[in-house]
């Protein structure tokens, strides 16, 4: 199938975490009972009238600056007329002609290095109620109504499956540091909808598209787009003809099914919302809203890597999120200007695992900055073993206690002081004869027994290391 | 104690109150028993029959106000006269239905007739029937507002609330013999105004005189943050207005609304009240309109395309009329076309037509184009004038049945007042004589953005000095 490109494009639906929905007080909180976050306005009763939230507006545009869009000065609300029961008003509330932003971009890793994907339009949308299917009727809930949506749209840049994740992981990442999204698939918060056609390598035509719904996850939208591609290619191969449609990713089936064909462009007879008048975003209010941009993921990841002596690929993974990169650099800052190795080691072996154990970001763990590093200063003073320390650090996120309450509390500091030790040494010989004699006969392997029973008299807390130099060095004496 | 208490105006009747002579519950009594003896006759009232309402007043404070049933009433049948509505009780107020209860008065519980969603110019497509003049049953009284106008001309509202969205107030106002005021677009809140076109429509009063119109005008107007085309800008007290001067007023007579198809004896009456406001003071000065005849086909365009959309909610899902399918689509199609009537159909077609795939710039973009330039001259004029005079009608009103069968005709019956809701300016229609035959003939008062005291000044002076006012129609109830 090499001889085909896939051309993609992906339209992302993005829940705005605003605390009322987009025309109206009601509330947006997820997951309450069905039809208790209504009013008169999200339940598009005869007589109501839209109030635009200013905040989605402010949300918004941080989004579509973020994404590298032009903001427009002058823009408005259209009406995109269907009928459908989950849509009250059997129009939503959408842009058109004007859109909010345009002409946008991220860049993403590929194989053969960094690649732009533009982004044709940020606007500003309503989300539809919920259907719910029973076996002799259809129940809507209309507590979705009215949420605040951003609809992304990228441009046909993309052209593998793998691009399309990526793209995806970068815009979710981006959206996290803006804190504007919970970016969840899983309740809905972040959907997408994939554009995909297939054409010969070389070929500037564009081939027919299907669009491909239902994806419930970014695996989802990479598995779904690997099997169109299949799919179409196979089309193409046996010379059938692909049709222009709409085809849904069945997850348990691994396949696309054909949802409906579309017949030419559906008809959603647009025109200007008469009940919401145009508005003018200033110069001013782009630039207040920009200020309010953080570091976003790309700019922290170049100057982890120039300012901390950071791998890209320890860089990669802590800037991945926003708590975790800030944490890090705390840590980062704490540290001073010692060799970063052990400390980043750290980060992303034993805490982020304990994160990921516990399902929580690194920044949410019992922990702070400060605690981590007087854990790693017992560690660099080789008081502790690596193992005891990932014992301590367990019990640390456990019970909330310092490293040095914990170590002294159980008596974990390790013993290098061979004088300490020579006691129990000599012990250890004398209590052994069979051993002493088949190490002095040459097996090696006695000596580490003997290590072992004076590890166990230490109980535990001798180093090693010392009394292996300690044993050696009385036996052969 | 006097018993026609129905007769009075509502400033009289704040007086009476004032000096403790009568009490709101004998206005409300009152109103009812006249209701129940001409309401069989007239029809202005909806939902008469057998409804509990006829008999309860509610809570009745101050002077009741008449409600088209197209503004919404918490827990009160608010049914637009359309079959598809029925049964629907809305769970919250309109804006003006709360700001009547804050400023001391209260509602009349029974609804006035209107032609269905506010379509039509003689109440003739109410799923209710139609409303008759009581200046003539036999005539129609006008519409939409044809319920408010002939329960406040038959003594059967003491004041009334219409909408009007292309004459609707003011053209009934002129039919019936009353006073009907359509403010500025945005000087009302719409908010639980149920849409016909969201961008043409206002809430205004349907009055038996000019001070009740200022007076009403007092309690509705003021920018509403549930209403984002409403405008923040501060409510005068409109009764400062009435003072009876005009000395000076430059006033405008558009030609173009002067010529064929108006009536001889409403542009004779028309040019009276010309020469009675000349002897006031005020100066007149022919003047051109240049879009006029535009102004009805660019109407029927943008109004019908937003009602288009605006009626696409009712569907039989969440509220009103459902017919019965157990198939989505059939029940849609099924619900619309048995809850709808001709006209609503019609309408919904039209706009449909006018905003689909391929028209939408020869009809919907090109109609938006035209209605500023109707807009701009409106605007030019009024660098000039303070007001523009026009009849509001081409003729008094028409027999019902006559027009009903020939939309085109009864379109034509809006052509004076359809501009100023296209350009979103003031307008009023009073009462400026009546025909040979006794019916009444409406003045029409125009201003600029905001401008309502100059026109409700102009009319005042008027009012005073004419006697229409004390005409009263004859019901007979035999």
């Amino acid at each position: 199938m090499a001889e085909y490109e896939a051309v993609i494009g992906l339209e992302v639906h993005l829940h705005l975490k605003t605390k009322t929905k987009a025309f109206c007080g009601c509330s947006t909180e997820f997951g309450k009972e069905p039809n208790s976050q209504t009013c008169p306005v999200c339940l598009g009763l005869p007589g109501s009238l839209p109030v635009f939230n200013r905040t989605v507006l402010d949300y918004a545009i941080k989004v579509a600056l973020a994404l590298n869009c032009e903001v427009q000065r002058f823009t408005k609300f259209d009406r995109k007329n269907y009928f459908y029961p989950d849509l009250p008003k059997n129009y939503q509330i959408s842009q058109y002609d004007l859109p909010l932003s345009k002409n946008g971009f991220i860049n993403i890793d590929t194989e053969s290095g960094v690649k732009r994907i533009g982004i044709t339009r940020v606007h500003i949308e309503e989300d539809a109620g919920k259907l719910i299917h029973t076996d002799d009727s259809s129940l809507v809930d209309f507590n979705r109504t009215g949420i605040p949506l951003l609809e992304i749209v990228s441009e046909p840049d993309i052209n593998s499956p793998q691009e399309a994740h990526q793209y995806l992981v970068n815009l979710k990442n981006i959206i996290q540091y803006l804190d504007v999204s919970d970016c969840d698939m899983e309740k809905g918060s972040l959907r997408c909808d994939a554009n995909i056609s297939l054409r010969p390598r070389g070929e500037k035509m564009l081939g027919i598209k299907a669009e491909l719904k239902n994806m419930n996850s970014f695996k989802g939208v990479k598995d779904a787009l690997t099997y169109e591609i299949r799919r179409q290619a196979e089309l193409m191969e046996s010379r059938k003809e692909i049709i222009q449609e709409t085809r849904l990713w069945d997850e348990k089936g691994l396949k696309t099914v054909p949802m409906r064909t579309k017949e030419g462009a559906k008809d959603y007879r647009y025109f200007p919302e008469p009940d919401l008048p145009p508005f003018i975003i200033s110069e001013e209010k782009i630039k207040e809203i920009r200020g309010t941009i953080p570091e976003l993921p790309h700019t922290k990841y170049t100057r982890f890597i120039q300012e901390y002596g950071l791998s890209e690929y320890d860089a990669k993974i802590l800037v991945s999120s926003k708590e975790d990169a800030f944490f890090a650099e705390e840590c980062f800052r704490a540290y001073g200007e010692k060799d970063k190795k052990l400390l980043v080691n750290w980060l992303i072996g034993p805490l982020l695992s304990e994160a990921n154990s516990r399902n929580l970001n690194i920044s949410a763990l019992k922990i702070t900055a400060g605690s981590l590093l007087n854990l790693l200063v017992f560690l660099e003073r080789n008081e502790i073993s690596n193992l005891t320390a990932k014992a301590v650090l367990t019990d640390m996120l456990d019970s909330g206690k310092s490293a040095a309450a914990i170590i002294q509390e159980k008596g974990l500091v390790q013993i290098s002081d061979s004088n300490a030790l020579k006691e129990i040494a000599l012990q250890v010989i004398s209590e052994n004869p069979k051993s002493v004699s088949d190490y002095k006969s040459g097996k090696e392997n006695a000596l580490m027994f003997l290590v072992g029973q004076l590890m166990r008299k230490s109980k535990g807390k001798a180093n090693p290391k010392v009394a292996k130099e300690l044993l050696k060095e009385n036996l052969d004496a | 104690m006097d018993k026609q208490l129905n007769t009075l105006t509502a400033h009289e009747l704040i007086e009476e109150i004032k000096a403790n002579r009568v009490s709101s519950e004998e206005i409300d009594a009152c109103l009812r028993k006249t209701l129940k003896e001409i309401n069989p006759k007239v029809n202005a009232y909806v939902r008469v029959e057998g409804s509990s309402s006829t008999e309860k007043p509610l809570n009745p404070q101050g002077i009741p106000v008449s409600i088209k049933d197209n503004i919404c009433t918490e827990g009160y049948a608010t049914e637009c006269c359309s079959r598809i509505l029925s049964g629907f009780a809305p769970a919250y107020s309109a804006t003006v239905i709360n700001k009547i209860k804050e400023k001391g008065h209260s509602f009349f519980n029974l609804k006035t007739n209107m032609d269905e969603f506010a379509f039509g110019s003689s109440t003739e497509n109410s799923f209710f029937g139609v409303t008759h003049n009581p200046w003539n049953l036999d005539c129609v009284p006008g519409g939409s507002s044809g319920g408010s106008a002939a329960a406040v001309a038959s003594n059967e509202a003491i004041w009334a609330l219409g909408s009007d969205t292309g004459g609707s107030i003011r053209q009934p106002a002129s039919f019936c013999g009353v006073v009907g005021l359509k403010p500025t677009y945005g000087r009302v809140s719409r908010y639980g105004l149920i849409a016909f076109a969201s961008s043409l429509d206002q809430i205004g009063p349907i009055t038996k005189d000019v001070t009740d119109s200022a007076l009403l005008m007092n309690i509705i107007a003021g920018y509403d943050p549930n209403d984002s085309t409403s405008v923040n800008i501060e409510v005068p007290d409109y009764t400062k207005a009435l003072t009876g001067s005009v000395k000076g007023l430059k006033v405008g007579i558009p030609k173009e609304y002067f010529v064929e198809g108006l009536d001889p004896q409403v542009d004779s009456a028309v040019k009276e009240a010309i020469n009675t406001l000349k002897k006031l003071g005020a100066e007149f000065k022919e003047v051109s309109l240049a879009h006029t005849e535009f102004a009805v086909p660019v109407y029927y365009i943008i109004a019908t395309a937003e009602a288009s959309s605006n009626l696409a909610r009712f569907d039989g899902v969440q509220y009103g009329f459902r017919s019965k399918d157990l198939n989505l689509i059939d029940m849609y199609k099924k619900t619309r076309g048995e809850g709808f009537g001709d006209e609503a159909k019609r309408r919904i077609v039209l706009g449909t037509f006018a905003l689909s795939h391929g028209y939408y710039d020869a009809y919907y973009l090109r109609a938006l184009k035209v209605r500023t330039l109707i807009k701009k001259d409106f605007d030019t004029l009024f660098k000039e004038l303070d007001c523009i005079l026009t009849p509001t009608s081409p003729t008094a009103a028409f027999k019902i049945g006559e027009k009903a069968s020939d939309p085109l005709k009864m379109y034509l019956s809006d052509i004076y007042t359809i501009s100023a809701n296209l350009a979103g300016i003031p307008g009023i229609s009073l009462p400026c004589g009546f025909t040979k035959e006794g019916l009444p003939i409406g003045l029409q008062i125009l201003a600029k953005h905001f401008n309502e005291e100059k026109i409700l000044s102009l009319a005042f002076a008027y009012e005073q000095n004419r006697d229409w006012k004390e005409r009263k129609p004859v019901i007979n109830l035999t």
